[in-house]
């Protein structure tokens, strides 16, 4: 070597690889309006579709008069369920094992469900065409609240399946009942209740909310009648899943059938499941044989597709007298709306809420989740968090933050002395989950430093005293959350949807001159698979990041998997990619030993080469491999330098982090002031920490909003009250505060790379840290829990409550 | 429904059609100028993922019939790079501090972000936040994209010093 | 969301357009700034079958002050209010409630006609036009005419203006040197309408509060005029019993909608803080 020869450092930097700050491949295009959003798409011919929808939360359907509409010149066709009938479309699976209405066949069970699709040359003339649709409904009385859905005499709202009380897991007790789920000792854990010393209970609801990415749903169907083909653009977060669903619906063989998810402007949740306006699409495609455009305004994308939460979880914890855990025990009632159309593992209809005994050690503990229907859209998935995760991890953290209060201890110290030990991992939970990894003591001792909570409890005590004395009207909160997510599902042994294993996929194709391409089973909605992706390969294979394409969401060209959500991309894709690229590897091993005739055991992996051990002067360097894999008959290799990777998770990964919220509340007009915010993530091993930090950013900002202001709210009729951006509470950046990151580092042991994901664990850790903020500062007055979202009126009302205003 | 015809100068150049008044200014630019960086988010003015400059200020095009717009000037995002076409300082500034993510508010973010400190070339952290207040995100908590102005004013700044 | 179609015209007059909207008959409506009307087209709670864009009306802009009286062009942008140096000057209670409209583009088209004329109750301008006892200049086929703002406001999108009639500008006596004003706004967020607002107006002479005038926003069908709030002050040194004796007044007319902002009961409570601490501002800006 000479002294311009670059080190292994040197050269391990110029990959761009694991760890690495690299910026994203994505911008140049984003920044310069070249984004390709499915609202982009432009083919010759294409009409447009859009929906007549119910104004009523529960109706009859008397009769639909489409005359009116189809006189419009430019109007191509108006489709109702009797149109669908002869197709068997008019219903269509949901990914929970029950079915939705496509187009309303008799009833219309929410505002905003789809009862006609009109289709027209452009989407002016659909519009007027939509308000010409004559539809004369008969009212009828409606079910806006989950606690009265299974009275007695409450109205029947799923006539089509009223006498299948049998239903996807299990019997239904009453017609609008769905299910019920059980997990752990029932007996165990209300004896170790009925014994404890200390016992809080607490009725947690987590309100209706939406998931509300900026883009709101939307597809282009194209049937290509002279070749068959079916290819739909869409906002899809689970392409491969949408194209299966697809062909079992309309029969199309799977070959011919090709879905592509574009640029996605968000997801969080919202693009997991299959929309009517989907169907629909295809069908006026397939039936006028041009290409048909669908595209969700913002109205319909928050009164149809797909919200979440809504669940009710009464939940008891208890404890011995200085503070430890003995029990937990929890029932949900779990408001899914007039379908199920909840994306969850099939096994698992209330997801992996069973994660909701937390961060800590708990040795009994029983959960029981109901399923009902009521008159509100359909679905239940998983916004920005793993599988009701956010729900479980809200209900664990405000019960421990209850019991803290009831037993006068502080709420860190409580959590600190129950949590599970870092010798006691990998830890399986009561009931039934593996923690992989984690160091909680460590971290929220960092948490609590960083912040000064000694001071700030003093600060807060001082605080309180001023109030007293009338000398200031405000009151501080400190919130205080640790939270574990489960993510990355998951092992095809127990987790499926629809039948498909959890699985994900990577195919590389190593080129000649030493660049790549690599193609996934998930697509990006903003995480920045292009640059992350890269990154993991350029560390595997040693070749730099900006050498290698990574491709999604063509379901023609990339390997089967299950998409993107749950924070499953790097924990089950992530893996795959490192596990595609260590094939690549050992096969360009096996081309090294050749050209430098050594044994492959002589040989060992140096960042981009295979160096002869002993001896790094005598080394290929992958590029070079790639190379002689073109162009070497080499004795019992075939040409060419691809691998393909199908992984199969040994288990889930649990990210954690400790987060810390102070906030100030003025009494008299409930206003809440963010003053801090800090949040410590541990998601394993850190691939981009740039993008890392703006994916906490983000799911801060959107646990801010549902902590502070977010609702999908019903009136007694059914109606929606408030479905824009106007009443729909999405913070600007005045609202919006600064955020301190931090994280400490345990990573996954069962992860090629150690990796956990780390999306959506902000919204899961932030809202209940600002919850339990909001809850502290009121603590003292004697209140044990209030209700989200905090906005200004239901902050004033607990302060009215507690006898603190005037 | 009769159709007008429609004359405007979109990121410099001349560009006519006919149109009828109703369509709105973001229609008209997305599908009839093929021009699709600015977006629709919501429908109803309070995102703001369409926001263009009409005549020298930003607006919303979601919330503007291209009959108003007839005889305007108009920058969309597609005319913010620098006419020798390299990047401009706020478009490098965005990559460079992570200040998008989905991609989605970025056009219209970009857009109001260059009117903002044409107005105001070297605005406070609070001033930039009220400066975009009407510019929604929902991936990057602001705080990067408050960075990146930040950084584009000081770049554009240390620019115009440099030309003096 | 998608608008019905309409018939544009572009009028370059006041006359003009008087003459437009009278051809057009009850399906005419003016255009603004068009913030409220085109959503409410969007949504199509509003269907007009002809529009008359009153933005190149040149004799509909501008902001000057003459003799005592401050005269607004009815199509004078919100963003130029918040520019205007002399309103700054002279009446800066303008300048700070354009500044708690929407958002920073929505100013841009959004107009001080458009806000006034639509009988919005969200609207902010509305009720500080009630406490500047402002005066609507009214054109129509017959002529001009002036309405109080005081006197404007009938119900909810309803109000004096008749049909085929324009609002022109706004006219305010300019209030004296030395004044105290704040507008006090609580909303959701930035774009939000105010959960309540109040817009204060004082002049202190001697240590005591030689006159006050008090409106509030959003918290009846119309903007609210308080006048036995403001009586409640004046002659006051503005101690705790007469600050509370204006907070209960202005409560007292108070009659808000529950809507998402929250219930009756918190509406009126913040509409009385809004008051108590808009007097307190203004009262720390009056000399």
């Amino acid at each position: 070597m000479n002294d311009q020869t670059p080190t292994a450092v040197e050269r391990a930097e110029k990959l761009q690889g694991l760890g690495s700050k690299r910026k994203r491949v994505e911008d140049a295009r984003f920044t310069q309006g070249k984004g390709n959003y499915v609202d982009d798409i432009k083919l010759p011919g294409m009409l447009f579709g859009d929906f007549v929808r119910s104004p009523y939360g529960h109706a009859r359907i008397k009769s639909i008069d489409k005359a009116a509409a189809l006189a419009v010149p430019g109007v191509v066709a108006v489709l109702t369920a009797e149109d669908l009938k002869p197709l068997n479309l008019h219903y269509m699976p949901t990914l929970a094992g029950d079915v939705q209405a496509v187009l309303a066949d008799e009833k219309v069970l929410f505002q905003g469900q789809e009862v006609a699709f009109v289709v027209a040359e452009n989407r002016y003339v659909a519009a007027d065409a939509v308000d010409l649709v004559e539809v004369d409904y008969e009212q009828l009385p409606a079910i806006n609240d989950p606690f009265k859905a299974m009275d007695a005499d409450a109205p029947v709202l799923r006539e089509d399946i009223k006498d299948k009380m049998e239903g996807a897991h299990g019997p239904r007790k009453h017609v609008n009942h769905i299910f019920t789920w059980e997990v752990g000792d029932k007996d165990a854990a209300h004896k170790a209740i009925s014994e404890a010393e200390v016992v809080a209970e607490e009725m947690i609801s987590y309100q209706r909310v939406h998931p509300c990415p900026l883009e709101t749903c939307g597809c282009v169907a194209s049937m290509d009648k002279i070749n068959g083909k079916l290819t739909i653009w869409g906002t899809f977060q689970a392409p491969h899943a949408v194209r299966t669903v697809a062909s079992l619906i309309t029969n199309i063989p799977e070959h011919n059938i090709r879905i592509i998810s574009p640029d996605i402007g968000g997801g969080f949740g919202n693009k997991v499941g299959v929309y009517p306006g989907y169907i629909c699409s295809a069908v006026a495609s397939i039936v006028t044989g041009v290409p048909i455009k669908w595209i969700e305004d913002r109205i319909e994308n928050l009164t149809s597709t797909a919200f979440a939460r809504d669940y009710h979880m009464k939940g008891r914890i208890s404890a011995t007298s200085d503070g430890k855990i003995t029990g937990l025990d929890c029932h949900v009632l779990a408001d899914h709306g007039a379908f199920d159309a909840c994306a969850d593992p099939t096994k698992f209809p209330a997801g992996f809420f069973n994660i909701c005994t937390g961060s800590y050690d708990i040795p009994a503990a029983h959960v029981t989740v109901d399923g009902v229907y009521t008159n509100k859209a359909p679905g239940g998935v998983a916004y920005r968090c793993s599988f009701r995760v956010t729900e479980a991890s809200y209900f664990i953290e405000r019960m421990v933050d209850v019991l803290a209060r009831k037993l006068d201890m502080d709420p860190a110290d409580l959590r600190l002395k129950n949590f599970i030990k870092k010798e006691q991992f990998p830890y399986t939970s009561v009931l039934g989950w593996e923690y992989d990894s984690g160091d909680y003591e460590t971290a929220l001792d960092k948490a609590m430093k960083t912040v000064d909570y000694t001071g700030l409890r003093a600060e807060q005590k001082a605080n309180r005293e001023a109030f007293d004395r009338g000398e200031t009207r405000k009151l501080m909160g400190i919130g205080v959350a640790f939270f574990t997510e489960i993510v990355g599902a998951g092992p095809v042994k127990n987790c499926d949807i629809l039948g498909l294993g959890m699985f994900d996929s990577c195919e590389i194709r190593i080129h000649p001159t030493g660049s790549a391409i690599a193609r996934l089973g998930t697509i990006s909605q903003g995480q920045g698979h292009a640059t992350t992706f890269a990154q993991i390969l350029a560390s595997e294979i040693g070749i730099p990041a900006d050498m290698i394409t990574i491709e999604e969401g063509d379901t023609d060209t990339a390997p089967y998997g299950l998409g993107t959500y749950g924070s499953r991309s790097t924990p089950v894709a992530g893996a795959a990619t490192a596990m595609a690229g260590r094939k690549i590897r050992a096969k360009a091993q096996m081309i090294a030993a050749y050209l430098l005739e050594v044994h492959e055991d002589d040989l060992e992996w140096d960042v981009d080469r295979f160096q002869v051990k002993g001896n790094p002067e005598s080394h290929k360097t992958m590029a070079e491999l790639a190379f002689a894999s073109y162009n070497q008959a080499i004795p019992g290799l075939e040409p060419g330098l691809e691998a393909v990777s199908y992984y199969d998770p040994p288990n889930m990964t649990y990210p954690f982090g400790a987060y810390l919220c102070v906030l100030d509340i003025d009494v008299d007009t409930g206003v809440t002031d963010v003053r801090r915010f800090y949040a410590l993530d541990d998601c394993g091993t850190r691939i981009n920490p740039m993008i890392i930090e703006g994916q906490v950013h983000g799911g801060l900002t959107e646990a801010l909003a549902i902590a502070m202001g977010q609702e999908i709210a019903y009136d007694e009729i059914g109606n929606v009250k408030g479905a824009t951006l106007l009443d729909f509470y999405l913070p600007t950046a005045v609202e919006t505060p600064a955020w301190e990151t931090d994280y400490t580092v345990t990573p996954s042991p069962h992860h090629p790379i150690g990796a956990k994901g780390v999306g959506e664990s902000p919204n899961v850790g932030g809202v209940s840290a600002f919850s339990n903020a909001v809850n502290d500062a009121f603590a003292h007055k004697g209140l044990t829990h209030t209700q989200m979202p905090h906005d200004h009126w239901r902050v004033w009302k607990t302060a009215e409550k507690l006898g603190l205003n005037g | 429904m009769s159709k007008m015809h429609v004359k405007m100068t979109v990121n410099g150049k001349p560009v006519e059609g006919l149109a009828e008044p109703r369509t709105l200014l973001i229609h008209f630019l997305r599908e009839d100028l093929n021009l699709t960086g600015p977006h629709i988010g919501c429908d109803t003015s309070h995102c703001g993922a369409c926001t263009v400059d009409l005549d020298g200020k930003s607006v919303k095009s979601c919330t503007v019939f291209v009959a108003q717009a007839n005889g305007a000037e108009v920058t969309t995002i597609e005319g913010i790079a620098n006419p020798d076409g390299t990047l401009h300082a706020l478009q490098e500034a965005f990559r460079e501090h992570h200040g998008l993510q989905c991609g989605f508010c970025t056009p219209g973010m970009i857009t109001r972000a260059h009117r903002l400190l044409q107005e105001n070339p070297n605005p406070t952290e609070a001033e930039i936040r009220m400066g975009i207040s009407g510019n929604l995100c929902r991936c990057t908590g602001y705080q990067n994209i408050v960075k990146s102005i930040t950084a584009a004013a000081e770049q554009l700044a240390s620019m115009k010093e440099a030309a003096e | 969301m998608i608008p019905g179609a309409f018939d544009y015209h572009r009028p370059s007059t006041v006359a003009e357009a008087v003459t437009l909207l009278a051809d057009a008959g009850e399906d005419g409506r003016v255009l603004a700034g068009g913030h409220s009307l085109i959503p409410m087209m969007k949504l199509r709670m509003a269907t007009p079958e002809t529009l008359i864009d009153l933005r190149h009306i040149d004799e509909l802009r501008g902001i000057d002050e003459n003799g005592g009286t401050i005269t607004i062009g009815a199509m004078t942008t919100q963003a130029e209010m918040i520019a205007s140096g002399l309103l700054a000057d002279v009446c800066p209670i303008l300048r700070e409630t354009a500044l708690q409209i929407a958002d920073p583009q929505i100013r841009n088209l959004g107009t001080i006609g458009g806000n006034v004329a639509n009988g919005d109750p969200g609207n902010d301008l509305p009720a500080l036009m009630q406490a500047l006892d402002a005066a609507y200049v009214i054109a129509g086929k017959s002529g001009s005419r002036e309405v109080a703002a005081r006197d404007f406001y009938e119900a909810a999108y309803f109000t004096a203006l008749q049909d085929g009639e324009v609002l022109t500008a706004i006219r305010i006596a300019t209030p004296p040197a030395g004044h105290g004003w704040a507008y006090e706004k609580q909303k959701r967020k930035i774009g939000d309408y105010a959960t309540a607002a109040a817009a204060v107006l004082l002049t202190m002479s001697g240590g005591k509060c030689a006159s006050a005038s008090i409106a509030l926003t959003n918290v009846g069908d119309t903007p609210l005029f308080a006048e036995a709030a403001g009586a409640a002050l004046a002659g006051t040194d503005l101690g705790a019993d007469a600050v509370n004796a204006a907070v209960a007044a202005a409560e007292a007319i108070a009659e808000p909608a529950e809507d998402g902002r929250g219930p009756v009961d918190f509406r009126i409570k913040v509409a009385g803080q809004m008051v108590r601490r808009g007097i307190a501002r203004a009262a720390s800006r009056a000399s």
